[in-house]
């Protein structure tokens, strides 16, 4: 599904760059659910940004479900990322005066969709993530873990090939945590790959694979105990 | 193209961000109001000029006479000059093309007598294109035609104030009056756009006149209407001509301006327009001063909304929005409050215009202020291109912010 090859990217600072990532190689198949682990500054939220398309990589190899990525224009970067990709932030990047219905209709806006059609899908999207409820109402009003189920009702109502989450447990408390970790590996059980960038450990642990990065470049990848636990029975 | 979701979006982006929607229509609106209510004013300024020589025709030109203040050719200064038939016969064959109508009128004081009432009034005598150059209206009967000048007919037709004084109410038609001890049938009542003292005034047959007071010749003035095909310079540069050949046909210097003179409307015509022109050109100026202040405070605004919608902007493109769509979004959105927001000072301009209209008319010399269809749709195609230079530039700018920088933004 992603697979990237000795990825290089550096930023200018001033008359000096620096460089974050350094050759990376990961191959992500689907229906894998990953985590990227690594302090502040190994260049885990570039990686997810370059995978995302919402940044440009400056040397290696990016496929994205087999396509290769160059040259992107911003047209043609976002048809992609409305056709395969769904995002959850750290901060909800919910829009303000739109009700929770509203914003999980919004990718399929963008998709062509027609208003009753979208409606629709976007509030059984919203039922799957618990918020049948509260789908008229404004992200203000609703809780942090709420706002986070309606972005990653957003995230999945286009059914993309992949769903990336960064930090999406940083913003909340430890229960509501354990509850949007469940509801993405609900959706990784129903056969969607999901790739979730994390600095905790227990957020890390419940997914199935975990790729350690540091200064840039990737120093372990391995799948986690409770796989290999289930592997080996 | 007609997007209703696309309409839907922008009219809950305004919906949901009042304030700044409000502010943004405002400056457009403020800055429309200005110019409409300047606009306004001056064209009303224009219309009292123009109905300021609304009395008499605009191409009208006067032959006057007085005493001679330069001596010429052995004759003395103060010596009278008096005008007679051959001059009004000689303008009249010397400069055909160049006419539209003619008169003479010869001034006298007459006392008009019906029944028992009777009182003073002023009389011109004249032709009968006479009615042209004074821009008489008939209101019963007619007034003096040429079977009166050739018959020399004592007849006469008075002013709709005359009427009042000597009839009241009742019927002044065919009826006879004693005019300075002769009886005169009356023709004709008029009335006169030049006031009061116009409609005090009686008309006769400037031959009858002749006649009747001293058997002579004379006539005190020569009234013209100039061929209104003529250019304003064309005009003036005739009056001149006229000016000097009766002066040299009547033995006065050139130069003498009390003897002869032609007072030419044309001059004043063309004072005014001048005037007109620049106090229309200072509009202009200030008017598109004030709108071009009013596009730049609502580029100003949207570069601020642009700025605060940056990181929404940065959403909908990691949603999946193309550039081309947001930047048409804010650009039809800037279009929408800037067209509607300057409707709304075009229509309260235009209202205020109305309303305050009559009572400037006395006191500041400003009639029926108004703005012309032209303006208007001038207008409508400023604010919809500055509609579109305000939302595109800054729109374009943040749509091309890559979506990770734009969803840092905060």
């Amino acid at each position: 599904m992603i697979r990237i090859e000795k990825l290089h990217k550096s930023y200018p600072m001033g008359k000096d760059s620096l460089h974050v990532l350094k050759g990376i190689n990961l191959h992500i198949k689907e229906g894998e659910f990953v985590s990227i682990m690594g302090s502040s500054g190994s260049g885990k939220s570039t990686l997810l940004n370059i995978v995302g398309l919402l940044d440009e990589h400056d040397e290696g190899n990016y496929f994205l479900n087999g396509q290769l990525i160059k040259n992107l224009n911003e047209k043609k970067a976002a048809l992609l990322r409305n056709k395969f990709l769904g995002f959850v932030f750290q901060s909800f990047n919910l829009i303000s005066y739109k009700t929770a219905l509203e914003n999980v209709a919004l990718p399929l806006y963008y998709k062509g969709m027609n208003r009753k059609e979208r409606l629709k899908v976007a509030l059984d999207y919203l039922d799957k993530v618990g918020l049948k409820d509260w789908a008229n109402h404004l992200p203000n009003e609703l809780s942090g873990g709420q706002k986070q189920r309606v972005a990653i009702a957003r995230a999945l109502v286009t059914k993309p090939k992949v769903v990336l989450a960064d930090e999406p447990t940083g913003a909340l408390d430890s229960i509501t945590s354990d509850s949007v970790m469940d509801l993405l590996k609900d959706i990784n059980n129903e056969g969607m790959t999901v790739f979730v960038i994390t600095h905790e450990e227990e957020v890390a642990a419940q997914t199935k694979r975990i790729v350690r990065l540091k200064d840039g470049l990737i120093i372990s990848d391995e799948l986690t105990k409770a796989v290999k636990a289930a592997k080996a029975v | 193209m007609f997007d209703l979701d696309r309409w839907r979006e922008i009219f809950q982006s305004i919906n949901k961000n009042r304030l700044r929607s409000v502010m943004s229509g405002f400056t457009v609106a403020f800055a429309i109001l200005l110019f409409t209510l300047l606009f306004g004013i001056v064209s009303g300024l224009s219309n009292t000029f123009k109905s300021a020589f609304n009395d008499d025709a605009q191409n009208a030109m006067f032959v006057r006479v007085w005493k001679t203040s330069k001596p010429y050719k052995g004759l003395q200064t103060g010596r009278r000059v008096q005008l007679r038939n051959k001059e009004y016969n000689f303008v009249k064959e010397e400069y055909a093309n160049k006419i539209q109508y003619q008169s003479a009128r010869i001034y006298k004081n007459v006392a008009i007598k019906y029944k028992s009432k009777a009182d003073n009034y002023r009389l011109r005598a004249v032709h009968p294109d006479h009615q042209f150059l004074e821009k008489t209206i008939i209101d019963e009967g007619r007034y003096i035609n040429e079977r009166d000048i050739r018959e020399k007919s004592k007849v006469i037709v008075i002013g709709r104030l005359i009427k009042k004084d000597l009839f009241g109410e009742k019927n002044a038609m065919n009826k006879r009056v004693n005019v300075n001890g002769s009886s005169f049938l009356i023709v004709g009542v008029f009335s006169d756009e030049g006031g009061d003292n116009e409609e005090r005034q009686a008309y006769m047959p400037v031959s009858t006149a002749q006649m009747m007071y001293g058997n002579n010749d004379y006539i005190s003035q020569i009234n013209l209407g100039y061929n209104p095909d003529l250019s304003l310079d064309a005009a003036i540069a005739f009056g001149n001509k006229m000016e000097r050949d009766l002066r040299k046909k009547m033995n006065i210097h050139p130069d003498d301006q009390s003897a002869l003179s032609v007072r030419n409307m044309a001059e004043a015509n063309k004072g005014v327009g001048m005037f007109m022109g620049a106090l229309y050109a200072i509009v202009i100026l200030v008017g598109s001063g004030t709108l071009i202040a009013g596009i730049i405070g609502i580029s100003n605004i949207m570069i601020f909304v642009i700025k605060e919608r940056t990181k929404e902007f940065g959403i909908r493109k990691a949603l999946g929005a193309k550039p081309s769509s947001i930047v048409g979004m804010v650009v039809q959105e800037s279009v929408l409050i800037t067209t509607i927001a300057g409707y709304s000072g075009l229509s309260l301009g235009t209202y205020i215009l109305a309303l305050i209209g009559d009572s400037l008319e006395k006191d500041y010399f400003i009639k029926d202020p108004s703005v012309s269809p032209g303006i208007v749709i001038g207008a409508t195609i400023v604010l919809v291109l500055s509609g579109l230079i305000a939302g595109y530039v800054p729109a374009k700018r943040a749509a091309n912010i890559k979506p990770i920088v734009a969803l840092r933004a905060d």
